[in-house]
């Protein structure tokens, strides 16, 4: 077993995450006017990651932004209809009602593949979309805005604002990235990339692919959820179009950069694209989409698993026919 | 006498549209024995084969296997019940080498990846075992193909096809492997095959399908003398002198 | 009693207009296997085009019947010159790869679309409406319909019956059908494929980019009207089987009148009624209802 913790902590995704988080950490603590941007790149990436799940299994989901939207609308509904401030308390209501949520939806979802599958989720989220547009209770278009939360007793609540909400995100991030890298290396995740290569072979060794779709997509479901909470409470404000699709398209966007070999990979995407849109708004506002697009031409085109596929070494084929499949993971890079 | 047969099927019938590949199909299976099915495509081989492991339902009929019925049980149920299966064309994870395919294998039957070495040298297969399983030639892919449903020690396998695509100087090679290990296991083996030299060289018992029926049933001499089997699924005309000897010839594919 | 006739009327008319905006994208998906996300964009390209053509013609005084004319010029110019740049330029170059790759690939042109129209047009809105209140209307009982959404009927019944003509009675259009049946077997056949390829994109961008050249006179040309096309028109589609003509006109029927009902019967539904019957179809079809078969793959 301890043998097993070693290569957990010696393997290049690790490291990768460390190294990462540090500089993070770092840049949050001492750039304030960089705090903002790393924590909404934190929140998103947090979604990303599930993204990713869903993405190693061969499925592209382009409706995370419905759990985005519930779990960004729980923290606001909770805060506003039941005085609920208490950090945690949010962060689980969102996370459960997500996960629930996408539970039910699975059952639908888990049928589908390919294409199917993206414009379903797609269409689920833009459903989520009209409802929220529509109900006057809960702001219309205008959506409505959203405290701090607190921590600690209801007697003396400590209000969770700047570096202090940074830290929130910092530590709920290296939470989900343990998380999943743990899950990555267990047999369900393992079974991921083995449905994406042949979700027959899967079903001919004894176990099922639907079930294991099912749950990660529910596992995303929750990530996207408290990544969705997060940023209400970074920004201060939830609106439907935290569920329009084109939400949705940025989370495919951030997960298609970063590629999925790591754990820690989505955060990188994530940093790259808020960064990258802060600069674009300021020198050159209606180029970022273009900008977008074509990072992710090249990317599919010259780079298919993504940025942290670099350095990874091509294991040489046995002559014959090449593999047909973009992206090359391998479970044991999972870190 | 029902311990004997670890696979009874009884009237499986099977129509798709207007053609019906099994009809009222009933055959018992011996443990541990070796049955080789022949027959023209669409005879209804594969039919049998992927009824018995959970691909199709039959529209009637019962498939028992060690006094459990595993009709219309889902192929992953039966996967656990330990019927196993290998394809036509191979399914592997292409894009994972033949050692982590046998992983996967490993870990969905909650065994120990540490036994990775040993499944791979059962079929000798084991100096592939890092490379990618898409890029290895048809011979040894099929032979993972075939590992990969050893790897949960079933108690029958079956096998589509399993020297079709590799090359004549292999295929006694593959089958030889693949028995040899089954043996050793004490596995029932079912093989669908097109080339007679194989099912006389490996079966104990032949299965002939003609047109959704069990034409013949017996040892593969006899079977394989048969003249109805001879004229409609080997291909040779009746006038050929039965007994003469070898028959090499490939079926003819109606 | 009205009312019914109000939902079926209304329910035609916009099923014609999602028919005619819809049928590009299921034509590209049978030929070329891909779900282009750039259709909304190519819609949008095509209502700019239009606009900026008839503007100035509208403006001196032109006559309005060649308005219409040269609207659907202005579309099969735009979509015929973005379609073959997009299908030539960058599709061809993920040609084999994952069905979902091609789909972040048409993505991606999706972004950098929308950016695009915007640079070129700018972000203001374009009124055009002369062609379309030109017509007048035609009062059925107490309900008024602008004459203008007949054209759009006709366009479409022209468009859907001309493409289903094309497919069945021309030797291009049987190679076609083969195209859509098996791309290997056609290339294997001596069917220069490829050139289907161009031509099918071509043919779906110019289909789009009519459907926004005429739905342009009926609305504000905007930034973004593209982005909530690629959803609606994908539900059209998808419950009719992609990839299928009649599965396009029932699905575009079938869209229609339950978007007019929901606005007749329950406004509040109107927007999100679409993606629930596209549920719905697809949680008991899950190919959609003209879906042809698939071969056994094992």
């Amino acid at each position: 077993m301890s043998s097993a913790i070693c290569s957990h902590l010696r393997a290049p995704g690790t490291w990768l995450a460390v190294i990462g988080f540090v500089v993070i950490g770092a840049a949050g603590l001492a750039l304030p006017q960089w705090q903002f941007l790393v924590s909404v790149a934190l929140s998103k990436g947090i979604v990303a990651l599930g993204l990713a799940l869903l993405l190693r299994t061969g499925l592209a989901s382009f409706g995370q932004a419905l759990f985005f939207a519930v779990g960004a609308y729980c923290v606001g509904l909770g805060m506003n209809y039941y005085g609920l401030t208490e950090l945690f308390a949010l962060l689980a209501t969102s996370m459960i009602v997500s996960a629930v949520l996408a539970l039910v939806l699975g059952f639908l979802l888990a049928r589908y593949r390919d294409i199917f599958f993206a414009m379903l989720t797609l269409a689920l989220s833009m459903i989520c979309y009209g409802l929220l547009l529509n109900n006057v209770e809960l702001g219309g278009s205008d959506g409505f805005n959203v405290n701090a939360p607190t921590l600690g007793s209801s007697a003396q609540p400590w209000q969770l604002t700047g570096t202090n909400l940074f830290a929130v995100g910092f530590i709920a991030s290296i939470v989900c990235v343990m998380a999943v890298a743990l899950y990555m290396r267990s047999t369900p995740g393992r079974l991921g990339p083995a449905i994406k290569d042949n979700e027959i072979r899967v079903e001919y060794l004894g176990t099922s692919a639907r079930a294991n779709i099912h749950l990660t997509y529910v596992i995303a479901g929750a990530l996207a959820g408290l990544g969705g909470a997060l940023q209400a409470f970074n920004i201060g404000h939830i609106d439907p179009d935290m569920a329009f699709w084109t939400t949705s398209g940025e989370f495919v966007f951030i997960a298609v950069l970063s590629g999925t070999r790591f754990a820690f990979s989505p955060f990188i995407g994530a940093l790259l694209l808020e960064v990258a849109r802060a600069m674009a708004y300021r020198y050159a506002p209606n180029t970022w989409q273009i900008v977008m697009g074509a990072i992710m031409l090249a990317i599919i085109a010259f780079l298919p698993g993504g940025l942290t596929s670099l350095g990874l070494v091509r294991r040489k084929p046995a002559g014959g026919h090449p593999v047909t499949r973009t992206t090359a993971t391998a479970s044991g890079d999972a870190a | 006498m029902a311990s004997k047969h670890i696979i009874e099927a009884t009237g499986l019938h099977k129509t798709f549209g207007s053609v019906t590949p099994a009809k009222d199909i009933t055959v018992n299976i011996d443990a541990q024995s070796v049955v080789g099915l022949i027959g023209t495509n669409g005879a209804g081989k594969t039919t049998f084969v992927n009824m018995l492991t959970g691909y199709i339902k039959p529209d009637r009929g019962e498939i028992v296997f060690r006094g459990k019925r595993i009709t219309g049980l889902a192929p992953r149920k039966i996967t656990r019940l330990g019927i196993a299966r290998s394809f036509q064309i191979p399914q592997l994870f292409g894009s994972q080498t033949a050692r982590e395919n046998i992983e996967i294998a490993l870990a969905i039957s909650g065994l120990s990846a540490e036994l990775a070495n040993e499944s791979l040298a059962r079929l000798g297969v084991l100096e592939f075992a890092d490379m990618i399983s898409g890029t290895l030639p048809e011979g040894v892919r099929k032979l993972l193909d075939i590992s990969l449903a050893m790897v949960c020690k079933p108690e029958v396998l079956l096998l589509d096809e399993p020297t079709s695509g590799v090359a004549a100087e292999e295929k006694f090679d593959v089958m030889n492997r693949v028995l040899d290990a089954a043996r050793a296991l004490g596995i029932t083996v079912l093989f669908v095959e097109h080339d007679m030299e194989i099912v006389r060289r490996y079966s104990d018992r032949v299965l002939a399908f003609c047109d959704g029926r069990i034409l013949a049933d017996g040892t593969p001499d006899v079977v394989l003398a048969d003249a109805q089997v001879r004229e409609l699924i080997i291909g040779e005309t009746v006038s050929a002198a039965p007994g003469t000897g070898n028959v090499a010839g490939e079926v003819a594919h109606a | 009693m009205s009312q019914i006739y109000a939902v079926l009327v209304d329910g035609v008319m916009y099923a014609a207009w999602l028919f005619l905006v819809a049928l590009g994208l299921t034509l590209v998906y049978g030929v070329l296997k891909i779900l282009n996300m750039a259709h909304g964009s190519l819609y949008a390209l095509g209502a700019y085009a239009g606009v900026t053509l008839i503007g100035p013609w509208v403006a001196r005084g032109g006559n309005l019947y060649v308005s219409y004319l040269l609207l659907v010029l202005a579309a099969i110019v735009a979509g015929g010159a973005i379609g073959f740049i997009m299908e030539r330029g960058v599709l061809k170059r993920f040609y084999g790869q994952d069905p979902v790759v091609l789909l972040l690939v048409t993505y991606a042109l999706f972004l950098i679309m929308e950016d695009a129209i915007k640079l070129v047009w700018g972000v203001d809105p374009y009124t055009v409406s002369e062609p379309y209140s030109f017509l007048g209307n035609f009062d059925l009982g107490d309900l008024s319909y602008p004459n203008y959404n007949f054209l759009i009927v006709g366009v479409a019944l022209v468009a859907g019956i001309g493409l289903t003509s094309f497919l069945k009675f021309t030797r291009s259009g049987r190679l076609l059908r083969a195209v859509i049946h098996d791309r290997e077997v056609s290339q294997a056949m001596g069917i220069r494929v490829s050139r289907y390829f161009v031509v099918t994109f071509m043919a779906g961008a110019v289909l789009a980019a009519i459907g926004g050249a005429l739905t342009a006179p009926t609305v504000s040309v905007a930034p973004g009207m593209g982005v909530e096309i690629v959803v609606l028109t994908f539900a059209v589609v998808v419950i009719g089987g992609l990839g299928s003509l009649p599965g396009a006109a029932f699905g575009a029927l079938l869209v229609g009148l339950v978007r007019a009902s929901a606005v007749h019967y329950w406004p509040q539904g109107e927007l999100f009624s679409i993606y629930i019957v596209m549920a719905l179809v697809l949680a008991v079809r899950p190919k959609g209802i003209f879906a042809p078969m698939e071969a056994r793959k094992i």
